[in-house]
């Protein structure tokens, strides 16, 4: 941090970094400047104009507040702090005159533009333009772009801020989009847009480019809907539904991943009618992946919306009553004989609530690892790591073991793109994958972390500032995996690397915390019981002969299979506390209510507990959250990551077997995506893709 | 103007090995990792080569360069210098339209090429051999009204005398560039009133000259064309003859059609007095140095080590010895050891003599 500099921003005196813009500056003075290009977490391109500033004693002109910094600023007479000024005629005047010219080729359809109430254009417009304009010859219009079933586009709005393009290029790493033509014809495009309807030949250089019709293939292309200051790329899913007024937002929690991205639930009614990010700069900063932002349309298919029972080999619908007397009877029949396993998506709530009742029936055995993950129950060090997300922002190198991050977590993934960006290293051992900038490929298997690898790696990681494992559940859901996170643990603490266990399900980390797992795994867990509970899990098959009872809120894979099904309620209908893949604990408020007869899912297993003559301690969910606080006390801590002691776990022998990552299908991941139609075309979409490069290869 | 990509795009781009060769030595110019810095003059090299910048070539290029084809198109699209249409097969008019030359007629080429070659600018000319466009001021305002076909400038126009050059380049000929109503330059039309001596040819006029001597108005670049360079060594060797016989030129002087800084510079020292395999005639040498040892000829600002060993093995010991050189000798030794007028540029002589005289160069 260097030394502060005192400045005069409208006569107020405040201290900054020199390094700050003066926009920044402004912002700290608590004074408001209008921008349109300006983004604190993008380049300065200082192309909009809007943010013009008076500096006293600098040229006779408004200066650009966004592209000078505070150091670049002169003193004043005899040593004077510089000084600025925002409310001048000078600043009114240019502002106005911006305006004006932004909204020379700007239309007028506010009414139909699906920004209006949301739009930065609309309330700069208000609050620093004036309400006529001299232009009188026609408008130039634009044709919108092809980028595919995510972002629709009506560029005939746009003010070429280029904050897409910049968003693209540097966060995304997939630089699709650009500033083409000059002056008045200059537009946004992405190049598949501008080269429509310009085939070449088979023999063109460069195939996948060529012939993609796909649009976008980021897949964190739905945030240059929410950069765009205007409303030229909206929201294609979410198109012509609704008005921003009329929504009510609650504040959630991502679970399409484990990274745990903030996000906002916007609800009309009681349909959710889109997922917006929030910022929280410790976990996603304000991004959001594609896969969390466009999945809201699964919430309303292929729900459960009643109990059903299986009767002569057929699911049939029933009531609660008949529901829970079909299993207190084949409970009954088990003795102790059960078991439970919980899904991907499950809050800790209702695994404290089920865990809880599945030992007061006498059994222990309950497992959360669908995919077989050796994660170490109990050693929280072993199963979170001791990095958090925001470390991969210091580090200048970074090791992926066993994993895709742009597949698992693409927006920790655009984070370790950040840290390269500033100069990190990154290295693979793993599937050879593009992250979208240039890693070191050090292997493919485990062997690569023993013997002369191991050596290479220790002096790629040694002696640098501030290196960071990130452990993928590629190297972790296999036979030797504990094996696997032994020698990962090992080789941290030989180079003091710190470790960060990249999770795919939203619900692990909670999970292990609260104790539901078996020493055998799943597998393990549900050999030879009679009956199952399955809470949401999706994701494993249930061999014939036990009773299984699923209670979750999609009728997916686990539904197929099970007995008596009870009507859950998904991630937005419900209050539930996650914690992410750092160990950061968080909840998500219930944004709107389940269909039908479906219920939240503790009250389900609370009225559940009371038929099977097992009634558990709770009969609200602060009681319940009381019960577990009293348990694991860190759950009361939210947004905060408890420490966790260090144990590194025995580094056993090894296959040489390679890794594999752990998700083949990006965007079809869970229940609810497989019932999204958005996730589905995308995953066409994004299979096509492959094929295309494939054959281009 | 809008400029998007055409509609019809070719096969396939690729730079002819010459051109290659020398795309490649474009890049080396630039430090690691900043190779997109060439985008420009392979463009421009690509333009030349195939008349206008096709979609093939902008993802050649940016295969070339490790950069997003967008990049290279926001390029491509964003100067007016890079044709995004197909030009005519023989040659694309640039028809000057600003003050000077609208004044002087310019309007009139304008309807020339609507009536000769297509209605609108950008379009070809029936036969695909001819195409146009009106650009900005060209410079050559003391010459209204002009237009630039390929690489060179055709001045002192009227309607007759541009709707002649066409008929010429449509039949496969290229008329002599620069001004066509009997000046040599810019020169007042009424004759010189000064400076009377001067020859009034054109080969006065070094651009036209050069022009000539080049023969590339309309050509299409493949490499082995001579450049101006090539053309006062007299060091071309052309696979195929150039459609224009060779011919020394003096003072020529490069118009900026097409070379590279570097050849630029190398045609803007002056001072050879003939072109040709000999040159200058040779200063005074010496077989060893004499009794006191050789000179430190570092000490020449501009003389490194590498040059200083060049300068021994041709003879060279003795500030003196170069402090005596002649223009003409100057020539010959610039000429045998390729210094590309360094000689000059940092006047050895002057320095050379300093040293003879025991002061500091």
């Amino acid at each position: 941090m260097s030394e502060l500099r005192k400045i005069i921003i409208d006569d107020r005196e405040v201290e900054v970094d020199p390094r700050l813009t003066l926009l920044q500056a402004c912002e700290e003075a608590g004074v408001e400047i209008p921008r349109f290009c300006y983004h604190e977490r993008l380049s300065i391109a200082g192309n909009c104009r809007m943010c013009l500033v008076e500096v006293v004693g600098g040229p006779p002109k408004p200066a650009a507040s966004c592209a000078m910094q505070v150091k670049d600023l002169r003193p004043g007479p005899e040593g004077a702090p510089p000084v600025i000024r925002t409310n001048t005629p000078m600043v009114k005047k240019a502002r106005e005159g911006v305006m004006e010219f932004l909204l020379i080729n700007h239309p007028l359809d506010c009414p139909i533009c699906d920004q209006g109430g949301e739009c930065d254009l609309q309330d700069q417009a208000m609050a620093y333009g004036v309400d006529f304009s001299r232009f009188r010859e026609p408008k130039r219009s634009a044709t919108d772009l092809a980028l595919g079933p995510l972002v629709e586009t009506h560029m005939t709005r746009c003010i070429s801020c280029t904050r897409c393009v910049r968003f693209m290029t540097e966060v995304a790493g997939v630089p699709e989009m650009g500033q083409v033509g000059r002056g008045e014809d200059s537009e946004i495009t992405s190049y598949e847009t501008a080269t429509l309807g310009t085939e070449m030949g088979a023999s063109g250089p460069d195939l996948v480019v060529a012939t993609l019709k796909a649009g976008l293939s980021s897949e964190l292309q739905g945030n240059i809907v929410d950069l765009c200051p205007v409303g030229a790329l909206t929201n294609k899913p979410y198109a012509f539904t609704a008005r921003p007024w009329e929504l009510r937002k609650f504040q959630s929690i991502d679970v399409m991943d484990a990274l745990g991205s903030n996000t906002r639930v916007d609800v009309r009614g009681r349909e959710v009618m889109r997922i917006l990010p929030r910022n929280h700069d410790g976990v996603n900063e304000e991004w959001l992946a594609d896969r969390s932002r466009y999945v809201w349309d699964g919430l309303r298919r292929q729900r459960l919306d009643r109990p059903y029972v299986r009767r002569n080999g057929k699911l049939k619908p029933a009531s609660w009553s008949e529901a829970f007397a079909a299993i207190a009877a084949s409970v009954k029949a088990a003795g102790g004989d059960i078991a439970a396993v919980a899904g991907d998506l499950v809050s800790v709530e209702p695994l404290w609530a089920l865990k809880k009742l599945v030992n007061a029936l006498g059994s222990e055995r309950h497992d959360c690892r669908q995919d077989g993950a050796r994660l170490v129950p109990g050693n929280r060090s072993a199963y979170v790591g001791n990095a958090a997300v925001a470390d991969i922002d210091g580090s200048d190198a970074i090791l992926v073991v066993g994993s895709n991050p742009r597949d698992e977590a693409p927006v920790l993934n655009a984070r370790i793109r950040k840290a390269w960006l500033a100069g990190a290293e990154v290295a693979v051992i793993g599937e050879p994958v593009d992250l979208s900038f240039e890693t070191h490929h050090l292997g493919s298997g485990p062997d690569a972390l023993t013997g002369e690898s191991r050596r290479k790696i220790v002096d790629y990681m040694k002696g640098r500032n501030a290196p960071l494992i990130v452990l993928g559940q590629g190297a972790l859901a296999r036979d030797d995996g504990a094996a696997i996170l032994g020698h990962v643990m090992a080789l941290a603490d030989e180079v003091g690397a710190k470790l960060l266990i990249l999770h795919t399900a939203a619900a692990r980390v909670g999970a292990m915390d609260v104790g539901f797992t078996h020493p055998g795994g799943v597998a393990g867990a549900l050999e030879g019981a009679k009956v199952i509970f399955n809470l949401g899990a999706d994701e494993i098959e249930i061999a014939d002969g036990p009773f299984v009872i699923y209670q979750g809120h999609h009728g997916d894979r686990g539904a197929h299979r099970a007995d008596v099904i009870l009507p859950g309620a998904a991630w937005t209908e419900q209050p539930g506390t996650y914690v992410n893949t750092e160990g950061r604990v968080q909840i998500a408020n219930r944004a709107g209510f389940p269909p039908g007869d479906a219920r939240e899912d503790w009250a389900i297993l609370r009225a559940l507990s009371a038929e099977l003559g097992a009634t558990l301690p709770f009969d609200t969910l602060d009681a319940l959250r009381r019960d577990l606080y009293a348990a694991h006390p860190h759950f009361a801590a939210v947004d905060t990551i408890a420490p966790s002691a260090w144990q590194p776990v025995e580094a056993g022998k090894i296959a040489a077997r390679p890794f594999r990552n752990p998700i083949s299908d990006h965007f079809l991941t869970n229940p609810v995506t497989r019932a999204s139609e958005v996730m589905a075309e995308c995953s066409r979409l994004a299979a096509e893709r492959r094929s295309k490069a494939l054959a281009a290869e | 103007m809008l400029r998007r990509l055409y509609h019809q795009q070719p096969e396939s781009f690729a730079f002819t090995p010459a051109n290659l060769e020398w795309a490649k030595g474009q890049i080396e110019k630039y430090p690691e990792g900043r190779q997109a810095s060439a985008v420009i003059p392979l463009l421009w090299r690509g333009q030349e080569q195939e008349g206008w910048v096709t979609r093939p070539m902008i993802e050649a290029i940016a295969q070339m360069l490790d950069m997003a084809p967008i990049r290279v198109l926001e390029v491509a699209s964003f100067y007016f210098m890079f044709q995004m249409a197909p030009v005519g097969s023989v040659a694309h008019v640039q028809v000057c339209g600003t003050t000077s030359c609208m004044i002087c007629g310019a309007e009139d080429l304008i309807g020339v090429c609507k009536e000769k070659i297509a209605k609108a600018p950008h379009a070809l000319s029936a036969d695909g051999k001819f195409s146009w466009e009106e650009v900005e001021c060209l410079g050559a305002c003391a010459n209204a009204p002009m237009v630039q076909i390929g690489k060179d400038y055709y001045e002192d126009l009227t309607a007759e005398k541009f709707a002649w050059i066409l008929d010429e380049l449509a039949a496969g000929r290229v008329p002599t560039p620069g001004p066509q109503n009997g000046r040599f330059a810019s020169e007042p039309l009424g004759g010189l009133t000064s400076l009377t001596a001067l020859k009034k040819t054109h080969d006065a006029n070094a651009s036209v000259a050069l022009a000539t001597a080049l023969g590339e108005t309309i050509k299409r670049i493949d490499g082995s064309e001579p450049t101006a360079t090539d053309l006062m060594r007299g060091t071309h060797r052309a696979k195929s003859p150039a459609p224009v016989p060779k011919k020394a030129t003096k003072k020529a002087r490069a118009t900026g059609a097409g070379e590279s800084d570097a050849e630029l510079r190398d045609a803007e020292t002056k001072g050879r007095p003939e072109t040709g395999a000999v040159v200058g005639s040779k200063p005074r040498l010496l077989k060893k140095p004499r009794k006191g040892g050789a000179d430190d000829l570092k000490k020449i600002s501009g003389v490194g080590p590498k040059l200083e060993g060049l300068l021994l093995e041709l003879g060279v010991f003795h500030y003196d010895q170069i402090a005596a050189w002649t223009a003409d000798e100057i020539a010959w030794v610039d000429e045998h050891l390729k210094f590309r007028g360094r000689i000059e540029r940092d006047d050895w002589v002057a320095q050379a003599a300093k040293l003879a005289r025991g002061e500091d160069a």
